[in-house]
């Protein structure tokens, strides 16, 4: 507590003193950063540059403005003397002040223009990322490649409700971060799977809607290595806080490895889909993606939130047919909250969870889903 | 009743009629401003949870569920509930004294266009304890949150804002009708009082919006319960379309909000100045120009939705020019005291501080308009930080400047100078505590309407929640002194209760009578 005292009264310091070095040295996760991140791309460089002009072309208007209006305050009080004048028009400064700040914003128009066109600089991509947002992640998916997986929050409710200490990456930690490689011009095309969310990465300037229906896209090329943290910032419901972005930028090389185990791996999982699981298995990995994708909405202990989320412990569905249980998780439920999951988890995850809700609190039906089950009803749709 | 309003000494039961039944200008102004209070207590409470649980990272005190219906219940309210019923109310007190008027042109709904609001809110506030909770989609509802995943509640909502909506425009109608037909002899046009003004012109924007508004929430109605695909993707119905509908109200509307203040602090600063506003005409001029351009830049609220370049490019410069005439109004106001005699009477430390605040409050506001620059800025904290600049120092510091400066004309009682300078250094320095480090957080990456964060927004949201706790208590002493006043206050004789202080709203009797100008003033 004292040593964040001392952190925050340098920072107001540091502010007061050393204006013109705002922003300049910038530590990613300092506390006290002030100002825009520099950021690691032309777009960001762009973004922080225009900033930066109207920082200071606001500052200098300001110091000009408050100046003179401090200056009233103390000349013309009558408590020194002053006797009002009766003037109430002036035509040339009234033009004046209309006319020097026109002037003042066109020519302004002209960086904030060139700006803009370098955002919108999407063309001739060399890797194309389809990003799409859910209700509480994100799905990254590399075109072309048979590449795609999901990527959520990895902290645990425990350090969120203080019941475990906040580790150091406290909501800037994800399963599985995005992964680029340096000097390559990427181009996200972002969507929205449920409700419109949003994909930020400050440290890109890019910043997308995710909207259902539609794609906007960015872009970025960087040359440094690094991990870059950023947010989700359109409310998308009670896990907005929730589903924070991570991009792992790689070296060339290491990004060609990483991507040939990525596709090794797609391989793999298509040979485990025909294999018979055991109620055990599929037990343990069902607990694992339940707590991950259902339970932010139907709660750990499948008792869902009444009025809003349904329950699952008890919930005819659960123990109702098998297929009418594959059915609610492949097709969701249209007009409300419950979404698709048939692309968001594999057949493996879905027969697990499928497993676990229909044996989990008390829900003892007793049956075994497996992922071939799943996979057939995907089929025969 | 005939002579004069009835008292408590009539009875409650006349007492009680007076004020449901009145058809009296001053009588509805006060209610509204006394709703209007009351509506800021409970949107101030939502505030204060809100900043409790953001006082530190993790969640301490409520469910991110319930973060989401403060944040959107803080916002609706502070709005809907706090800053149009008080200047409504600020409206219907001084436009009829202002010009000579004996009451409003169309009193009997000017009692319905308040009586309706309590129940709109009732009903929106009473979706907070139903089955699945209260709107939770921002004040903003964007949909599908607001229609496909909204709780069942949004039907409750989706009626509030229609009466809401039709108060707001019985009122503008109203003042337009009073000062359209109303005027004391010789009360040109080019001669009204800045406030009435600004009023004028803030009403047709409320005419030509609130329908939008209404338009909006109808087809998110029938989204929810019909089976249409206004919004819904799935639907061939287009979640963008909510967006531009939305703000075609809700550009206009911030301007709602901010115009009545102009006109507030274009009375004080002059009164307290000893010298008359200069530019009265390019004030008229430039309040009429932002209303027109409020029109015509709704989208830059969405210069993240891939909008194509040139429609970005156009919502910029467009957005850019808004500057323009706000600048003329910030330079006529200090130009005002330019050479005056000034004093510092609680009400011109208001609008100095108004002056000083919401154009910081612009500054920001022309950065967030330069697009690629915004697209680092949209949906974090530095927008949080530039509205409440501007609505906050803006809108409810003039307001509070507006008490101050008629209270004593109102009740007949001069307020205690003492506590009203304490109440606005308190006020002023728990508001810039609150939201100034909300402009680093947002710089820093630190999204809106989370409703947890990360270690590295710690310090500054914990600085920025002490600021609002005292600047929650600067409004409990605002009402303190206000009921001091009335109960207590030393009594005020002169009809001019301000030195410097013109026009006809001075030369009525202190405390103003039930009914004034029932012949109408000669205005020079
Ligand atoms: C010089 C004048 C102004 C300019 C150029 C300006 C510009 C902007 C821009 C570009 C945004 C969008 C930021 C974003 O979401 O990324 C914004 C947001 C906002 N502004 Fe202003 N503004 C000005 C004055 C005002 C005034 C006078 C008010 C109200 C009294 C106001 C209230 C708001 C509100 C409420 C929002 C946020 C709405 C929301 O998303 O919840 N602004 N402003
Ligand atoms: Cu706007």
């Amino acid at each position: 507590m004292l040593k964040r005292a001392k952190a925050l009264f340098l920072s107001l310091l540091s502010l007061v003193v050393s204006l013109p070095a705002l922003g300049s040295a910038v530590v990613e996760t300092s506390t006290r950063q002030l100002n825009m991140p520099q950021g690691v791309t032309e777009v960001s460089q762009a973004a922080y540059d225009i900033h930066m002009i109207m920082v200071w072309v606001c500052t200098v208007i300001g110091v000009g403005v408050f100046g003179f209006m401090f200056y009233v305050m103390y000349a013309h009080r009558k408590s020194r003397g002053a006797v009002a004048e009766n003037f109430h028009e002036n035509l040339v400064v009234e033009l004046l002040w209309t006319i020097v700040p026109a002037i003042i914003l066109i020519i302004m128009a002209f960086p904030a223009t060139t700006a803009l066109l370098k955002v919108y600089d999407t063309d001739n991509p060399d890797i194309e990322i389809k990003i799409t947002g859910y209700q509480w992640k994100w799905q990254y998916e590399y075109l072309g490649e048979g590449v795609k997986f999901m990527s959520e929050l990895n902290t645990s409710l425990d350090e969120v409700y203080g019941r475990a200490p906040k580790g150091e990456h406290y909501l800037r930690e994800v399963t599985e971060p995005l992964v680029l490689p340096v000097g390559k011009k990427i181009r996200f095309l972002v969507t929205g799977n449920d409700v419109i969310h949003s994909w930020w990465v400050p440290d890109f300037g890019v910043k997308r809607d995710a909207i259902p229906g539609l794609f906007t896209s960015g872009w970025a090329k960087t040359d440094e290595p690094g991990i870059y943290v950023g947010e989700c910032t359109e409310l998308c419901g009670l896990g907005h806080a929730f589903m924070p972005v991570v991009v792992e930028v790689k070296e060339e090389a290491e990004y060609n490895e990483w991507l040939a185990g990525k596709k090794a791996e797609a391989v793999e999982y298509a040979s485990t889909i025909g294999k018979e699981w055991t109620a055990e298995e599929l037990m343990t990995k069902g607990e694992g993606v339940y707590l991950q994708s259902c339970a932010g909405c139907h709660q750990a202990d499948g008792g869902g939130i009444p009025g809003v989320f349904p329950a699952i412990k008890g919930s005819p569905i659960a123990l109702g047919p098998q297929i009418g249980h594959i059915a609610v998780l492949i097709d969701g439920v249209p007009g409300s909250a419950m979404q698709s999951f048939a692309d968001q988890l594999s057949e493996v995850n879905i027969a697990a969870v499928i497993h676990y809700q229909r044996n989990a609190w008390g829900n003892n039906v007793g049956d075994v889903t497996q992922p071939i089950d799943v996979l057939n009803y995907k089929q025969s749709k | 009743m005939a002579h004069g309003p009835a008292t408590l000494a009539d009875g409650w039961k006349a007492y009680i009629s007076r004020w449901v039944f009145t058809t009296n200008h001053k009588d509805i102004g006060t209610l509204y401003l006394w709703f209007s209070f009351a509506m800021f207590i409970l949107g101030g409470a939502f505030a204060m949870i809100i900043r409790a649980e953001l006082f530190q990272p993790g969640m301490q005190l409520i469910k991110p569920e319930f973060f989401n219906q403060m944040t959107t219940m803080h916002g609706l309210v502070m709005v809907f509930g706090v800053i149009m019923p008080a200047f409504v109310g600020l409206a219907n007190w001084m436009i009829p004294l202002m010009i000579g008027a004996p009451d409003m042109a169309l009193p009997r709904m000017n009692n319905l266009s308040f009586w309706i609001l309590p129940f709109a809110f009732a009903i929106l506030t009473s979706t907070l304890f139903m089955e699945g909770g209260g709107p939770n989609f921002g004040w903003t509802f964007y949909a599908p949150l607001s229609t496909t995943y909204a709780p069942e509640s949004v039907n409750f909502f989706i009626f509030a804002i229609h009466i809401m909506g039709a108060s707001s425009i019985m009122g503008s109608i109203n003042i337009i009708a009073t000062v359209m037909n109303m005027r004391a002899p010789g009360m040109t046009y080019m001669k009204m009082p800045l406030f009435v003004w600004t009023w004028v012109i803030t009403a047709f924007l409320l005419v030509a919006v609130m329908p939008v508004l209404a338009g909006a929430v109808t087809m998110m109605l029938m989204d929810i319960n019909f089976g249409t695909s206004f919004f819904n993707a799935a639907g061939g119905g287009d979640p963008v379309l909510f967006q531009h509908v939305f703000w075609f109200f809700g550009h206009p509307e911030v301007y709602i909000i901010i115009l009545p203040a102009f006109g507030v602090v274009s009375q004080i600063i002059p009164t307290f100045s000893r010298k008359p506003l200069f530019g009265y005409s390019s004030m008229v001029y430039a309040t009429a120009a932002i209303a027109f351009l409020s029109f015509i830049v709704w989208a830059h609220h969405m210069f993240t939705v891939g909008m194509p370049i040139a429609g970005e490019l156009y919502f910029m410069y467009a957005t850019m020019l808004i500057a323009v005439p706000t600048g003329v109004k910030v330079f006529n106001w200090i130009t005002t005291m330019y050479k005056g005699s000034l004093t510092f009477e609680t009400p011109m430390l208001f609008s100095i501080a108004f002056v000083i605040l919401f154009t910081f409050g612009g500054f920001t506001g022309l950065m967030l308009s330069i697009a690629a620059a915004d697209m680092q800025y949209h949906d974090t904290y530095f927008v949080v930080a530039h509205f409440h600049y501007v609505m906050v120092a803006g809108a409810v510091f003039s307001g509070t400047a507006a008490i101050y400066y008629w209270l004593p004309k109102w009740c007949g009682k001069m307020y205690n100078e003492t506590m009203g300078q304490v109440q606005f250094w308190v006020a002023f320095i728990g508001f810039n505590i609150a939201f100034m480090p909300q402009h680093f957080l947002g710089l820093a990456g630190m999204p809106r309407r989370y409703a947890d964060y990360g270690l590295q927004f710690a310090d500054w949201n914990m600085v920025s929640s002490v600021g609002a706790f005292i600047y929650g208590g600067a409004q409990i002493m605002l009402l303190f002194n206000v009921i001091m006043t009335i109960r207590k206050g030393k009594p005020v004789v002169e009809d001019k209760v301000w030195e410097g202080a013109e026009g006809l709203e001075w030369t009525v009797a202190t405390p103003a009578p039930y009914h004034t100008f029932e012949k109408p003033p000669l205005y020079k």
